[in-house]
This record gives structure tokens, C-alpha cells and sequence, in this order.
């Protein structure tokens, strides 16, 4: 459903991604795990079309998008989830998911599907429910977090880009997120690309996994094959080198 | 006696300020959806009164129809100015932004010098120039057309930023442009839209007070300044505390002209300006800004 081509991006001077592909299924999970500074990042926002690939090519069900806009970029299917939630803070709850369905408004579909849409966001996130009269900026950041992907899913995303979802969280809270992702893709079937530091829980979650280093896809292999493997356990799961190499 | 001259320099500064208000609102919807502070937005201000100028003399329009083509024209110079020296700059820095506007507002005022010439032009009121008493003070019926205009134009406002989904776009681009873009919001768009909603607002403005105060190429620069003032009283937001930050500006000047010297009428508006930003830079009503991540 995505797959992308050789991409190179540069942030102002610096190579940040270098001729990096990959590709995604109808329905996957994928996960990108890699240090700070990999270039996990740079991916979805080259998907986003906030930092536009100025060389190779991404394609999603068959349209090219590698130099689109970040909202013609919605308009294909594709929403970001992005890393520190960024919700409008002196936004209601409400209002926050609103605008998460802004395209829909503007394609004049009616206000009743979008609002049953808003319930459904409620229904996998109780607590926003609770909230949403609360200006959004006044949350813990856990319940930002919900409101950020809620918000992305107002936009019925075909493929949902998540962006370091467990930065900061309690393990409860991330237990619950994670949990919400898996429901995604069961009574939805919503593809979803997950961007994580937290390697151990997002290759338990993925079908898939790509490990990144200084910009370039190092390994890539389905997720319990990763989760084995003795580099990726070293690098990115903390297992400690005696002990694999003890083995 | 002294009561009665209280009371008319309250009302003729209210109107006064009414009109910093609407322009102070021009300068807060530009700034809350861009950051950019538009320093031209005086001009629209006196482009508003002299295209309704030309409209009634040139073109022999009724002043009905002479004033929304006066709102028209300059709105589409507003959006000609977005179009050509604000958006093709990528990466502009506050102080290129300072720069071009100013520079904007200076090339607009000499078109408009040679257009329109230097002399000041009279236009004519919208309901003649019977004063209307009120308790010892009289006002003229235009005052009455610019206080119910600007309260309508307010709740419009009020309606377009807080119960639309485009109005609440654009404060989402004001406040975390990024995410506007990622929610599928067409941030290019709303800086234009909120360009064409200032300078519509500034040419409002112009109209409704020009045949109080009468209009020159020049008038834009002074009405700017004011108005940047009563946005600065209301910490740039495009609500209810601009407005007040316009009433009083109006009112203070007034009562400050009347009862100490008519020469110290814009020193005052300065002066408080200047203590806003010293002591109250988020504005008198503002609360400073705290974020918690």
C-alpha cells in the first residue's frame, strides 16, 4: 500500500536519510526502531510531506505523493500521529478532534458522520469522553496523547503514522495505547507505521521491523525474527553484551 | 457643566476607539495565524476611505454600493500584498517580516499619494449631520454607524473563531502551524484568508470614520499605530480584550485632549503603550503563558 523508493533527505546541509526504502502491506504493522538521530523521524514527516524527499520516490496505492503538501497529503489517507502529541492546546477536546476531521468538513460531509465518528474515538478512549469540554493543553500528557491519535483517526486514515507514541508515558498508559493500536487494525483494518524508541513492546506489536542507523535501513525482517536477533538485541533492547555473548 | 464635557469626550472616545478596536483586531487576526505583526495595516485603513472616495466621484456610485466596492478593492490590494511580499519568502525571520511590511506600507501610501493626491478629502456621512442629543453631550448619527457597526463586525468575529471549523482552523494554525498542516489544514490558505479578513476589517474601519475625520493618503499611519496600540493593551487577541484595550485608548485620548491639552492627544496613546509593553507585555487582560508538555 506504501512503499517507498531510494529516498534521500536533507535537513538544510545534513543527510538525514540516505537511499532509504521500505514498504507496507494492506493492514500491516510496521515498526521503525533505531537510536535518537537515526532518521525515524525524517521518515514520517517525508511521508507527511512536512520535509519533502528531494530525491527517490514514495507511492501510496499507486499515487505519487513524495512532493505533496502535508495537507494534500491527508487528503490521500495518510495522518501523523506526531512525536510530543502537539494537540492545540487552547483548543477544547472537542474542538481538537474537530479539526482532526477538518478535510471531511470541507468535502461537506455531514456533520452526523463526523460527530459518530467522535463517539467511536471516545469509545477507545473513555477518558477523553470525561474531558471534552477541557481545554486540551491542561491534560496529563497520556490523555494528550489519546487526544492526538484520536485526533488523527477523526481524519479516517487509511495508514495511521505514529511517531514515538510512549515517549514520557507510564507503562499502563503505553500498555492501553498499545492496546488501542491492535484494535485499529482489527475492526478497522487501518495500516499503521510506528516510529518507536521503546523497541522491546513495538516489535511485540509489528509484523514487521526496520532498524535504522545514521540514516540508512540497516536490517529488516519480521518482527519476532528481530526481536532474536543478537544485533538488535545488543543495540536496542538492552540486553546486555555479557549475556548474549555468554550464550 | 464639566460633567456634561466629561461625557462628551467619553462618547466621541469610545467612537475613536471603536475604530483602533477594528483595526487593533486586524493586527491580532494576521499575528495569531501567521506571528507576522503587519505593519501595513494602516493603509487598508486609508485605502477603505479613499476607494469609497473614488467610487462616489469617479464612478457616480450611491454611497450603498460605493462601499462595498471601496471593502472589495481593498481587500484584493490586501491579498495581492500577501501574494507578493509575504509568501514568497521560505524561511522568513520576524525581523524581514518587520521589514517588509513596513516597506509595504510605505510603497502603498506613495501609490497612494500619487493617486489620490495630498489634499484631504471630505466624505460624506451616512445619515446626514443632525447631532443627536444625549443628556448634555450631543454625537452625530455617524458615531451610531460606527458603534453598531463594529459591535456586528465583533460578533461575527466572535461566531467565525469559536463555532466554525474554519475559524477554529485558523486559530489552529496560530497555534501549532505543524499540526494544523498534519490535520489536513492548508496553512498557505489561512494566511491568506486571514489577510483578506484584515484588510477588509482596516478598509471598514476607514470607511465608517472618514467622514468624521475626513481622509489623506497619509491618515493610515497614525489610526495604524493606534490600533497597533489597542492590540498590544489586549495582548494580541482578536477578541473582547482588544476591544476594550480600543475603548480605552479611544477614551483616554479624548478625556486627555479635553481636560490637559489636545496637544498631548497621541503622546498619551504612546505612553501607554509603552507602559503596556514594560509592565504588561502579555497585555492588560493576558495571563502569561505557561505550558505544561
Amino acid at each position: 500500500m506504501l512503499r517507498i523508493k531510494n529516498i534521500n533527505t536533507f535537513y538544510g546541509k545534513v543527510h538525514a536519510l540516505k537511499n532509504v526504502s521500505l514498504h507496507l502491506g494492506e493492514g500491516e504493522i510496521v515498526t521503525l526502531i533505531g537510536a535518537n538521530g537515526a532518521g525515524k523521524t525524517t521518515i514520517l514527516n517525508s511521508i507527511s510531506g512536512i520535509i519533502p524527499a528531494s530525491t527517490g520516490e514514495i507511492v501510496f496505492r499507486k499515487d505519487a505523493i513524495t512532493a505533496l503538501s502535508p495537507d494534500k497529503v491527508v487528503q490521500h489517507g495518510i495522518s501523523q500521529v506526531p512525536e510530543g502529541r502537539q494537540v492545540f492546546k487552547p483548543l477544547s477536546v472537542e474542538d481538537n478532534l474537530e479539526l482532526g476531521a477538518y478535510l471531511r468538513y470541507r468535502s461537506r460531509e455531514g456533520k452526523a458522520a463526523i460527530h459518530k465518528d467522535m463517539e467511536l474515538v471516545f469509545e477507545l478512549f473513555p477518558r477523553l469522553k470525561e474531558r471534552r469540554k477541557q481545554l486540551s493543553g491542561t491534560m496529563s500528557g497520556g490523555e494528550q496523547q489519546m487526544l492526538a491519535i484520536g485526533r488523527a483517526l477523526m481524519a479516517k486514515p487509511k495508514l495511521l503514522l505514529l511517531d514515538e507514541p510512549s515517549m514520557g508515558l507510564a507503562p499502563l498508559v503505553v500498555q492501553e495505547i498499545f492496546h488501542v493500536l491492535k484494535r485499529l487494525r482489527q475492526e478497522n483494518g487501518t495500516t499503521i507505521l510506528l516510529v518507536e524508541q521503546n523497541a522491546k513492546a513495538a516489535l511485540k506489536l509489528a509484523d514487521r521491523g526496520y532498524v535504522l542507523e545514521t540514516g540508512k535501513v540497516i536490517l529488516e525482517g519480521p518482527a519476532d525474527e528481530l526481536l532474536e536477533n543478537a544485533e538488535v538485541k545488543r543495540a536496542y533492547l538492552g540486553k546486555d553484551k555479557k549475556e548474549i555473548w555468554e550464550r | 457643566m464639566q460633567f456634561d464635557q466629561i461625557l462628551q469626550y467619553t462618547l466621541s472616545g469610545l467612537s475613536t476607539g471603536a475604530i483602533y478596536a477594528l483595526i487593533g483586531i486586524g493586527f491580532s487576526i494576521i499575528y495569531n495565524a501567521t506571528g507576522i505583526i503587519n505593519f501595513a495595516q494602516g493603509e487598508f485603513v486609508m485605502l477603505g476611505g479613499l476607494f469609497t472616495l473614488s467610487c462616489l466621484e469617479f464612478l457616480k456610485l450611491p454611497l450603498w454600493a460605493a462601499i462595498p466596492c471601496a471593502i472589495a478593492a481593498s481587500t484584493l490590494v490586501g491579498m495581492l500584498f500577501e501574494r507578493l511580499a509575504i509568501r514568497p519568502l521560505r524561511q522568513p525571520t520576524p525581523i524581514n517580516l518587520v521589514i517588509i511590511t513596513i516597506g509595504g506600507s510605505i510603497l502603498i501610501r506613495g501609490l497612494a499619494m500619487l493617486v489620490w493626491g495630498k489634499d484631504t478629502h471630505a466624505v460624506p456621512s451616512f445619515s446626514g449631520d443632525t447631532p443627536i442629543a444625549i443628556g448634555g453631550a450631543t454625537i452625530l448619527p455617524q458615531h451610531l454607524w460606527i458603534f453598531a457597526i463594529t459591535l456586528i463586525i465583533i460578533a461575527v468575529n466572535k461566531v467565525y473563531f469559536y463555532h466554525t471549523i474554519s475559524g477554529k482552523a485558523m486559530r489552529a494554525c496560530s497555534y501549532n502551524r505543524r499540526a494544523a498542516g498534519l490535520v489536513g489544514i492548508d496553512v498557505r490558505r489561512m494566511v491568506m484568508f486571514s489577510f483578506i479578513i484584515s484588510s477588509a476589517m482596516g478598509a471598514v474601519a476607514g470607511i465608517i470614520i472618514a467622514p468624521l475625520t475626513m481622509t489623506a493618503y497619509d491618515v493610515g499611519v497614525m489610526l495604524g499605530l493606534k490600533g497597533f496600540c489597542a492590540a498590544i493593551i489586549g495582548g494580541m487577541s482578536s477578541g473582547l480584550s482588544t476591544v476594550i484595550g480600543g475603548l480605552l485608548l479611544g477614551v483616554l485620548e479624548s478625556l486627555g485632549a479635553g481636560l490637559i491639552s489636545s496637544g498631548y492627544k497621541d503622546a498619551i496613546a504612546f505612553i501607554i503603550l509603552l507602559l503596556i509593553l514594560f509592565f504588561r507585555p502579555q497585555g492588560l487582560f493576558g495571563k502569561a503563558d505557561s505550558e505544561r508538555v
